[in-house]
């Protein structure tokens, strides 16, 4: 066991990926002689050269379609997006392509490519530096859409990630680039499609993910205070949801909240709150409550401490599923 | 100098086979979707065969290419057998992808065919990254992407090309001008008297030729290939040719006359290869007969064959979305 940030483990299961399989080639903006903006390649091009820690210039389209003519020829490339917002100029490539081919050619071409992408806020960036686009991917067939959110579930499931034959796009929590944690390299287990249980509760089942988890276990422990007991659900993966273990969570507590920084509408929120709603309805004492960024373009630097969901606003939603006095409102729900 | 096509009697035997199975293949598909025997859409390529058959006949069998959404004759150059083609658009179980796919996307990875592709200049980057491979393996194996006129516009392609021009990939880019992106003249699209002008600001050699001319394909795909396999870097081509039939099935050809289409079908590269064939000594008329009558045979008999395979079924509907 080692302790890490979650970058350095990120950078260790890249690490030991590219060491365990010569097809393992990673490509990106900045990945090699800068070892990546938030330094999460950091040493791998020296390491072990160009031709498997390639920098390329700043073209998505152009490096995610470049990724899918390597996965063609049995390479498992690992694009790196620099930031959340420029994902967009590369997702015809993904919608189109990557998560398609698998299916359309019935089976014959598979595509183990992996996309990682830091995202989310609460770093001081503004829009295109702080987004959550995992429900744009969660809504499209054909991929697996996971997040991390402790150093050890970054380097398992990331080396998990690469490993599947199928397209992965991986959502690293940025403002938890930094957060420790121990790590064991020679963990065995697959993580990845296995939502986990953070800490277990009888009143409420709180369902989160990435950035969001510390937040939600700290919502547990301040809820525990007044007497109210929180299971909190880490997702980890987007698509597909792991909803037997969220379902098993619900039938026991009877209430759930769903908390994540990406707007309310068409969010994972709506699709987890609609999900268990169908396969929870008789043991629901309340309706799920969803606890989100707001409807708007992300906000600049300044003001998304009122955009993102911190510990008072998830409170306030366990405090409706509960019934209890609304502290916004100061109506009972 | 390169061996002329023509005069060689394997050579040019082989090459009017390729043209006439890409025709018959094309006519076929419109008499089944006519009679409603084939779902979906499709797009021809009928009048352009000359392109891809000039451009495969400089490439080796373990090479790449990528195709488009009129792809057809790219697949056909390339070695894919008409009967599973057939197959595929017929949404068969013997399909090159179970029926799953469709006219526009058969992908055959056994003869280095990466997919034909719905998106227009989407396959740009996949033959770049298909390169790179060919790079990083050591490899001497180039890959074409295919493309019309219309994918020039896209961002993939200014992308794709880019990338391939910064590291000298072998990679070449044929573009298969038959003058409309659906309906927007590429003459209006593109501010050139040449789309090949536009090479030389990426910083790769360019060419335009005569695309219903299969020696001035193979000549200019084959220079480029040799220099890719040189490690000399990429390619533009323009090869100017022309759509007989519309867009697609919905095309009403309100963009164009109908002189100009007779005009173009004045300049049929089948007839063309046939006469400067048999003015060269490489056929004699007995030969093409006999390239056309057997092309037919193999024809009818593939369709059929296909048409007497198993459907393609729902039951994996779901469950065939992630790798096995």
């Amino acid at each position: 066991m080692t302790e890490l940030t979650l970058a350095k483990a990120l950078g260790s299961g890249l690490r030991r990926a590219l060491s365990d399989d010569d097809k393992v080639v990673l490509l990106g903006e900045d990945i090699g002689t800068l070892g990546g903006v938030f330094r999460v390649t950091d040493g791998l091009q020296r390491d072990f050269g160009k031709d498997r820690v390639i920098d390329t210039p700043l073209a998505e389209a152009g490096i995610i379609g470049m990724a899918v003519g390597l996965a063609f020829r049995g390479y498992r490339p690992v694009c790196e997006i620099q930031f959340d917002g420029f994902i967009y100029p590369g997702f015809d490539q993904i919608v189109a392509q990557v998560a398609k081919l698998h299916y359309r050619t019935g089976g014959n071409v598979r595509m183990p490519l992996t996309i990682r992408v830091p995202y989310g806020g609460g770093i001081g960036a503004v829009e295109h530096h702080s987004e959550s686009p995992e429900a744009y991917f969660a809504h499209t067939a054909g991929l697996r859409v996971v997040t991390c959110s402790t150093p050890q579930d970054a380097h398992s499931m990331l080396r998990e990630a690469i490993a599947s034959d199928d397209p992965v796009l991986f959502f690293e929590p940025k403002r938890r680039y930094w957060t420790k944690g121990e790590v064991d390299e020679d963990a065995t287990g697959l993580p990845m499609g296995k939502a986990r249980v953070v800490t277990e509760g009888t009143d409420v089942t709180l369902v989160t993910y990435g950035p969001l988890v510390a937040t939600a276990l700290d919502a547990a422990v301040a809820a525990a205070d007044d007497g109210i007991s929180i299971e909190v659900i880490d997702l980890r993966s987007l698509s597909p949801v792991d909803f037997d273990t969220v379902s098993a969570s619900v039938q026991k507590t009877g209430r759930l909240v769903i908390t994540h920084e990406a707007s309310e509408s068409g969010g994972l929120g709506a699709e987890i709150a609609a999900t268990l709603t169908d396969r929870c309805f008789y043991y629901l004492e309340a309706a799920p409550v969803r606890i989100t960024g707001f409807d708007v373009p992300y906000p600049a630097a300044k003001l998304e401490d009122h955009f993102l969901p911190d510990l008072d606003r998830i409170l306030d939603g366990v405090d409706r599923a509960l019934g209890r006095v609304n502290s916004l409102t100061g109506w009972s729900a | 100098m390169n061996t002329q096509i023509v005069a060689d009697r394997e050579l040019a035997a082989a090459s009017l086979a390729t043209m006439w199975k890409i025709r018959r293949f094309e006519e076929a598909v419109e008499d089944l979707y006519g009679r409603g025997l084939m779902h979906g859409t499709m797009h021809l390529s009928i009048g352009q065969e000359a392109v891809p058959t000039g451009a495969c006949l400089a490439l080796n069998k373990d090479d790449y290419i990528t195709s488009t959404h009129r792809g057809h004759g790219h697949c056909i150059a390339k070695g894919a057998d008409m009967e599973r083609m057939m197959a595929e658009l017929l949404a068969k179980e013997t399909g090159y992808c179970r029926g799953r796919g469709g006219s526009m996307h058969i992908a055959d990875t056994e003869t280095g065919n990466l997919g034909a592709n719905g998106i227009v200049a989407g396959g740009i980057p996949i033959a770049t990254g298909a390169a790179l491979s060919a790079k990083m393996r050591g490899t001497k194996q180039v890959a074409v992407s295919f493309h019309g006129d219309g994918a020039m516009g896209e961002g993939a392609w200014h992308e794709g090309v880019v990338l391939a021009a910064m590291w000298q990939l072998p990679v070449v880019f044929l573009c298969e001008n038959n003058l409309y992106g659906m309906s927007m003249s590429s003459e209006k699209a593109f501010n050139l008297d040449q789309l090949s002008d536009r090479a030389k600001g990426y910083g790769i050699p360019g060419v335009t030729v005569d695309g219903n001319d299969v020696q001035a394909v193979y000549d200019a795909t084959k220079e480029a290939v040799d220099r890719a396999r040189a490690g000399g870097g990429p390619t533009f081509i323009e090869a100017k040719t022309y759509r007989w039939r519309g867009h697609s099935k919905s095309d009403k050809n309100l963009y164009r006359t109908r002189d100009e289409i007779d005009e173009w079908r004045g300049k049929d590269p089948i007839p063309h290869f046939e006469a400067l064939a048999l003015a060269a000594g490489g056929l004699t008329q007995a030969d093409i007969d006999a390239v056309r009558d057997n092309v037919r045979t193999e024809l009818r008999s593939a369709v059929q064959r296909a048409n007497a395979a198993p459907d393609a079924t729902a039951d994996d509907l779901l469950s065939a979305v992630y790798a096995r």
